[in-house]
């Protein structure tokens, strides 16, 4: 079985993140970048089944060179080997156009599983599981919180809003899996240092059977709510709930 | 005027309240036009209430597996109801999970733009322009699609109601098997549905963190919560710990809250907690941790011992509704 697992490279949520004021985009210099949370759950979804069988695991990337030192993290967790897809061309591409190129990458590479995060921490769209999918012809099934993979056919419970659903979909297919699947391993000594000789193909958009896509959406403004500014704090000396009470009825909240 | 798709939502068989906000937003850029895809029979038993929602059309795509394929059905209906509509100027659909990614899959078959999460649309004369809230609230972000626009909305952001209009009927087809998809083998709907008001509309919400300690700690929350009539919510850790169901995350990786009063109860104030509450209008904070960082943004503070000072609380502020 041959997985491909889609990671992206996002700011760290720990930091402060930014839009930039000129090219409308995610700030990505002076931040700490790291592989997007769920990404790395992905990840562990597609390890885990490498572990109990046969399994082929491709960690696959679209995004500036500075992904490559996050997929050599991905390579030393145990994958096999990464792909990297950069282009000066595909800066600032929509979530159309990124599932456009992701798919002629997958198409190129052959695949029998895709396993993506069901949100990413930056652009949030949850949506590109559903849209490789739309752009390869197969099906998904998505917001996993449990992932059963089998030689035919994968399934496991799904996440939403009032009910939980079990889906199962035959393979190949796209899955993406949600933060309730379990935390990444951490790399051994000899993960590391194998994953040093592990291959990291770089595609360009040239290398790709594919009419070039334009993007379809665009950023007209961005505006930076102003930050809050703490207000008063009081020590409890028995009399705090009373004097909360006074703020919520001068504040009309009660 | 060109024609608004709106992918209507039901569950057992009646409208939720999106499908309302959805077509009063489709009201203010054309013509409102409702696409309702369900089992057999569900046209005749929704078409008078779309119409009194404001719908003009209504397409209607009826067939038997349309409750046990995972997304495709939708978007095969509003393929269908694009082609037959003939100009469409957007197509809005809630930006539920299945909502988004049947957004998603249609921006791909129709070549179309997709915006997710817009809490607000305009028509300009450069064409739809959406609003949305970006990191956890502390940008708002303006964004048009080109040609067609595919936008998902965020339930209960959209107020106001489109004019009641004759809804005319309009049967489309649509193919289950082309398209290969997902199977749904069973549904367990949340065991936790309760009288409060959901999470994402709440004007008010209550919401604990590790704090709390334990499940049974937890209906601590709950008890103060009800004393507002509010909605409950809680932080990733104490979801983690199992305090309380999943649904209830508020935050960067849960649900994002903008209510007029949002009160944390140990709850520390990590980045991505705060990047979902921090748009709320009034914050307050209990915690025993004088240094916690989501006093930082808190217009109340209040460094204690939940425990001491909620049951405090409750019966301080009953007694203030009972004045
Ligand atoms: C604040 C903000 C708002 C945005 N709004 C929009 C918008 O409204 N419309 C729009 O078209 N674009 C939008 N974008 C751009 C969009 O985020 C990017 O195109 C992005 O590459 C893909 O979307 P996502 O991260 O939201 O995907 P999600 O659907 O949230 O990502 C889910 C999964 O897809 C996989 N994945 C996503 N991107 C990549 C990648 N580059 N390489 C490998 N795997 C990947 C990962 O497995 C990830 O976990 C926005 C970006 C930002 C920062
Ligand atoms: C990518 C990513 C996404 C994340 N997404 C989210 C998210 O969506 N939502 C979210 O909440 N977190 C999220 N987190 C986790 C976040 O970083 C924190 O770990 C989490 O918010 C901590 O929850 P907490 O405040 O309940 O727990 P803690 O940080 O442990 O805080 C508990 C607080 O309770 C106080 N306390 C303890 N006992 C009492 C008492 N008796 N009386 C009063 N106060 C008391 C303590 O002083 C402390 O401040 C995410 C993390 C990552 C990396």
């Amino acid at each position: 079985m041959k997985i491909i697992v889609l990671v992206k490279q996002v700011p760290d949520t720990y930091g402060e993140r930014r839009l930039d004021d000129t090219t409308r985009r995610i700030q990505r210099s002076g931040v700490d970048l790291v592989i997007d949370e769920i990404t790395e759950r992905a990840i562990e979804v597609a390890l885990t089944e490498k572990d109990t069988h046969d399994a082929e695991v491709v960690l696959m990337s679209m995004g500036p060179a500075s992904a490559a030192e996050m997929l050599r993290k991905g390579l030393a967790l145990g994958a096999d080997s990464a792909i990297h897809v950069v282009d000066d061309a595909l800066v600032g591409s929509d979530m159309l156009r990124t599932s456009a190129v992701l798919a002629a990458a997958l198409q190129r590479e052959g695949f029998d599983l895709i396993i993506c995060g069901n949100e990413s921490t930056d652009g949030r769209g949850g949506s590109m599981a559903a849209m490789v999918a739309e752009q390869l012809g197969v099906p998904h099934a998505s917001y996993l919180n449990t992932v059963e993979i089998s030689t035919s056919a994968v399934a496991g419970e799904r996440a939403g809003e009032q009910a939980t659903r079990v889906v199962r979909a035959p393979l190949p297919a796209v899955i993406s899996v949600t933060e309730h699947n379990p935390e990444p391993r951490f790399a051994s000594f000899k993960g590391l240092m194998r994953a040093k000789k592990k291959p990291i193909h770089t595609v360009k958009l040239s290398d790709l059977d594919i009419v070039e896509p334009s993007s379809h959406s665009a950023v007209r403004s961005i505006t930076q709510r102003p930050a809050r500014a703490a207000g008063r704090k009081i020590v409890d000396d028995g009399t705090a709930a009373n004097e909360l009470v006074e703020f919520l009825t001068s504040s009309h909240l009660i | 005027m060109p024609q608004i798709l709106v992918l209507v939502e039901h569950s057992q068989g009646k409208l939720t309240t999106v499908t309302g906000e959805l077509l009063a937003a489709a009201a203010r850029l054309g013509e409102p036009s409702a696409v309702l895809v369900g089992r057999p029979g569900i046209g005749d038993s929704l078409m008078a209430e779309l119409g009194a929602l404001g719908a003009l059309h209504v397409y209607v795509a009826e067939a038997d597996a349309a409750d046990t394929l995972l997304v495709t059905p939708a978007v095969a209906a509003l393929d269908a109801a694009a082609k037959a509509a003939g100009a469409v100027g957007g197509v809005l659909i809630t930006a539920s999970i299945a909502g988004r990614e049947t957004a998603a899959r249609l921006s791909v078959r129709l070549d179309a733009g997709l915006i997710n999460d817009a809490v607000d649309l305009e028509s300009t004369d450069g064409g739809i322009v959406a609003t949305m809230q970006a990191l956890g609230g502390a940008f708002t972000v303006r964004a048009a699609a080109k040609s067609l626009p595919i936008v998902t909305i965020r339930p209960h952001a959209i107020t106001g109601a489109a004019p009641a209009a004759e809804a005319q009927r309009i049967n489309v087809d649509v193919d289950l098997d082309a398209a290969p998809a997902a199977q749904i083998t069973a549904v367990h709907a949340e065991a936790t549905a309760t009288d409060r008001p959901d999470l994402m509309s709440a004007s008010v919400i209550v919401s604990g963190g590790r704090g709390l300690g334990s499940r049974e700690n937890f209906a601590l929350v709950e008890q103060l919560a009800d004393v507002f009539g509010a909605a409950v919510g809680a932080s990733r850790a104490a979801v983690d710990a199992d305090y309380c169901d999943h649904n209830m995350q508020v935050g960067q990786t849960g649900v994002t809250v903008s209510p007029d009063l949002y009160i944390a109860l140990g709850i520390s104030g990590a980045i991505q907690h705060r990047a979902g509450m921090q748009s709320a209008k009034t914050i307050v904070v209990i915690n025993k941790d004088a240094d916690a960082p989501l006093f930082e943004v808190a217009d109340f503070g209040v460094v204690g011992d939940l425990f001491t000072v909620v049951p405090q609380l409750i019966e301080a502020v009953r007694a203030r509704q009972q004045a």
